[in-house]
């Protein structure tokens, strides 16, 4: 049960690699500053003594959970039946479901998708995300993450994998995903991954997202994301430092937790060399979004 | 077994039927008002009552309507429940059990003591039962009381495959009634259960419509102030844990059911007035605790889990899947309502009992949900916030009050010791449990979403919902049982504690952290005296059912109390009972709420 050095060596990776990003930014807006240290506190239980509910390693005189059991197993031992036959629960099976987070169309007749797929137990899920837009002239900017996902704690899963993006004007990048993805304290919906790329190509992602029940099926979704790079991209429009930041209110109505149609607002603004690229291109470095989808999931 | 011993037997025999007339006549009488009253619009034709020692059962799927929508369930014998058996304590039953199903089934006696090859459980005590085989059990009835049998395959209980038992005591009932109504309460779901599961594994608050909102946090400013209204939430808040995680499944899926009737169908048990009324409640349904009452009616609660205890009389009382209370009522006028609302206060289960068929008196509305306190979360640790949110008075612990006539135990000693995790063990060793709490290893881990570090035993604790609520609710203090019972007093040669465990947010349940396919055998031997700890690291209440042998309850001091075959252990609460395993055999041991268990809160015991 050494998961808690894991979860510190990630986060201070992903630290590490947020200041690296950062260093061609200047300053980390505090807003960014507040979700990383919801982020920290949420897989660092041991900074909050108030909490020794949760979390934290196991200490020296713990029990040992098969302190009882005289060296039998569930297949071997007197009574046992053969291994084939032995009781096997719903813990041993695996799972699956098809996500649609966001699905809307915006007031640029644009449609922006994010969808996720999971399969596998309780512990151990094998995840494929999207996220895109698509407008008339076909996909845009599309990433696709294949990630395995671990659970390093009661809320928090480490995830591992690659992500592939494409632009439709252009150059594609590959990345390797290193991240965490789970629920803070105060029930925050987080996800920050890191990404190392070729030719020390490197970039940093932070989610977070949070509900506020109105009543039991409309419900209030605020959304933030920022996005930091490691290296300018010309190619593709990107800065180095932090590159675009966005916020969104959602408001949804649950039909039933599968189904809920939503109306919502989104703020999209990008920073430093991202937005004077933009602007050289003709193009306004900020842009506000009206928009309406529905999340479904199955 | 030779010729006079025969001749007793049939003599009994007789006598026993006779018996059994009176009894049975009112199940007898009442199945009209079942089938005849409400024919064919809800659910099944009504459960055979079958008498005797030897038995056909036969499972197979069926055509069932519980809700408005035709679906099709599992029934024995062609009815949801299953048929009613009657056994008679001392004789040596044959079941034979067919299965006409396309895929493997089971049937499991729940709370009878057999050899580990009859209880039935796949994978345990045997093969299971597979399509078109016929299994016959056959074994030796050495108990009196009320009981169910159900499928343990999957989540075949919860499509309908379920059924009462009812053993009479070989020396004749020393309970006299009138009339004697088995009360099945259970739950009815129109969705796959399977897909129910998965659903709760994708989102495990999604049954949940009484989930905290904003409106309820304004509400809470307006009545107090804004900090009051922010301290209420906090904890919750920053454990990332719900207030009104009462239950997985609610009323937007299931439908609750009273000897397989929905409310509208009102199933009704007829009686005489100045009958003395005796209601066999069983808890058979799959993931759903149920609360009680019959307004109008003090229940004198004679028997729980089939053993008799020093009757006590109370308004409600609660059990959870696997339990069953006996209780008489003696009803007066001419109808009344037998009310049991689901835990999490989302709908009901409702009989009627009344001098006529076609009655029915008024029923109750839904008590208000309580929020979870800070005792269910933490135990004793923090009093004054569990009071402070309207939880149970640890305090003044007005319980002296609230104890009848029958118990005297001293309650003074009840509380604080979960606060000493010092004294008694060096003094006494093995006469009163540990105090000290050990939590496993495997508990830090992203299994458990909380530990408990100072439980609470209070068996005197209601529960949530109930604590302070003008009735006179029935606790586990109360059961007393009748000398007799209690067979085996010897002291515990030693004592295994184990703790109940669960992330809620991932939906997984566990022993120790661990779900049972990671898990060990936990090893025994036979006519072992040991003490089982039971120390309960979650916000819900598990009904721990152990299969071959009892479950003698103590209280804190090392008292016995009662003998159950299934326990519930309230949030942040310490209990310990007493075993000696007679049976040799792997026996399963496991939360009775359906979905706790196929999520993995459950062991294997080892006797050998």
């Amino acid at each position: 049960m050494k998961n808690h050095h894991l979860i510190h060596s990630i986060t201070a990776a992903l630290c590490l690699l947020s200041a690296q990003a950062l260093a061609g930014s200047g300053a980390m807006p505090s807003t960014e500053g507040e979700e990383q240290r919801e982020a920290m506190k949420a897989t660092s239980m041991q900074a909050m003594p108030e909490m020794q509910m949760q979390g934290g390693d196991a200490p020296a005189d713990s029990r040992d959970p098969h302190a009882y059991s005289g060296g039998h197993t569930l297949s071997e031992g007197p009574y046992a039946l053969p291994g084939s036959q032995r009781l096997r629960l719903a813990d041993e099976d695996a799972f699956w479901a098809v996500m649609g987070d966001r699905l809307e169309y915006d007031n640029d007749d644009d449609v922006a998708f994010d969808l996720s797929v999971w399969y596998g137990g309780t512990y151990d899920r094998v995840w494929l995300k999207l996220e895109g837009d698509y407008n008339q002239d076909g996909l845009e900017e599309t990433q696709a993450e294949l990630l395995w996902g671990h659970a390093i704690s009661s809320y928090f899963d480490f995830q591992l994998g690659t992500r592939f993006d494409y632009y439709a004007d252009g150059q594609n990048r590959q990345w390797l995903a290193l991240g965490v993805q789970g629920l803070a304290p105060y029930w925050f919906e987080l996800d920050l991954t890191a990404y190392l790329g070729e030719q020390g190509r490197s970039a940093l992602s932070l989610e977070a997202e949070y509900e506020w029940l109105l009543t039991q099926r409309l419900i209030l979704q605020p959304r933030a994301e920022l996005t930091l790079y490691g290296k300018d991209d010309p190619q593709n429009g990107i800065g180095s430092g932090l590159s675009d930041a966005s916020l969104g209110l959602r408001l949804r109505y649950e039909f039933s937790r599968q189904f809920a149609p939503y109306v919502g607002i989104e703020r999209k603004e990008t920073f430093g060399t991202t937005a004077d690229y933009l602007e050289a291109a003709g193009e306004s470095a900020g842009d506000t979004r009206v928009l309406a989808g529905i999340r479904f999931w199955f | 077994m030779d010729m006079r011993d025969s001749e007793s037997f049939s003599l009994s025999r007789r006598r026993f039927v006779q018996g059994l007339i009176a009894g049975t006549s009112v199940l007898g009488t009442s199945m009209p008002s079942f089938a005849i009253g409400q024919p064919t619009a809800y659910g099944t034709r009504s459960p055979d009552v079958l008498t005797g020692t030897e038995f056909d059962l036969v499972i197979d799927q069926g055509p069932v309507n519980f809700t408005g929508q035709a679906n099709t369930g599992i029934m024995i014998n062609g009815s949801i429940p299953a048929p009613t058996l009657i056994w008679r304590e001392g004789d040596t039953i044959t079941l034979r059990v067919t299965n006409r199903l396309s895929v493997p089934t089971s049937v499991h006696w729940h709370g009878i003591i057999l050899p580990y090859q009859m209880d039935g459980v796949p994978g345990l005590s045997y093969a299971g039962i597979t399509p078109g085989q016929t299994f016959t059990y056959r074994f030796r009835v050495q108990q009196s009381g009320t009981y169910w049998y159900h499928s343990h395959t999957g989540f075949q209980e919860m499509s309908g495959m379920y059924g009462s038992l009812v053993i009479l005591p070989r020396g004749g009932d020393g309970v006299k009634s009138d009339r004697d109504f088995v009360v099945q309460l259970s739950d009815w779901t129109d969705e796959n259960p399977m897909e129910v599961f998965a659903k709760l594994k994708q989102q495990s608050d999604y049954y949940n419509y009484a989930q905290p909102t904003v409106a309820d946090f304004f509400e809470d400013v307006s009545r107090y102030d804004l900090r009051t209204a922010m301290a209420k939430r906090e904890m919750w808040n920053e454990m990332r844990m719900n207030p009104t995680d009462l239950a997985d499944l609610s009323a937007s899926t299931l439908t609750y059911l009273c000897n397989g009737q929905p409310p509208n169908g009102n199933w009704t048990g007829i009686f005489k007035p100045g009958d003395t009324v005796r209601l066999r409640f069983v808890n058979g349904a799959s993931n759903s605790f149920f609360d009680v009452r019959i307004p109008g009616l003090v229940m004198t609660v004679i028997q729980a889990d089939g053993q008799n205890i020093e009757p006590v009389s109370v308004d409600e009382f609660r059990f959870g899947p696997g339990e069953t209370y006996d209780v008489l009522v003696y009803p007066k006028d001419d109808a009344y309502t037998i009310f049991a609302q689901s835990m999490d206060r989302s709908g009901y289960a409702k009989g009627t009992l009344a001098v006529r068929d076609g009655l029915s008196a008024p029923v109750p509305t839904l008590d208000k949900i309580q929020w979870l306190t800070m005792a269910d979360m933490m135990g004793a640790m923090d009093h004054q916030s569990s009071m402070q949110h309207g939880g149970m008075q640890h305090q003044g612990h007005s319980m002296s009050m609230n104890h009848g006539m029958s118990m005297n135990h001293d309650m003074s000693m009840n509380h604080g010791m979960a606060m000493d995790h010092s004294q008694h063990q060096g003094m006494h060793g093995l006469a009163t449990p540990s105090q000290q709490v050990r939590h496993a290893a495997s508990e830090y881990g992203p299994s458990v979403d909380m530990r408990v570090d100072m439980p609470r035993t209070s068996l005197d604790d209601p529960g949530a919902g109930l604590r302070n609520n003008g009735r006179r609710v029935l606790t586990l203090d109360d059961l007393c049982a009748v000398e007799g019972v209690l067979t085996d007093t010897g002291m515990p040669v030693r004592e295994l504690e184990l703790h109940l465990t669960g992330n809620m947010e991932r939906y997984t349940w566990s022993f120790d952290g661990l779900e049972f396919g990671k898990s060990t055998p936990v090893a025994l031997k036979r006519n072992e005296r040991i003490r089982i700890i039971l120390q309960n690291d979650t916000m819900m209440t598990h009904p721990m059912h152990l299969h071959g042998m009892w479950s003698d309850l103590e209280d804190a001091q090392g008292q016995l109390r009662v003998r159950r075959h299934t326990i519930p252990v309230q949030p942040a609460q310490r209990l310990s009972f007493l075993a000696t395993p007679q049976e040799v055999g792997r026996w399963a041991w496991h939360c009775h709420l359906l979905f706790h268990m196929d999520a993995g809160m459950f062991r294997e015991v080892l006797v050998s």
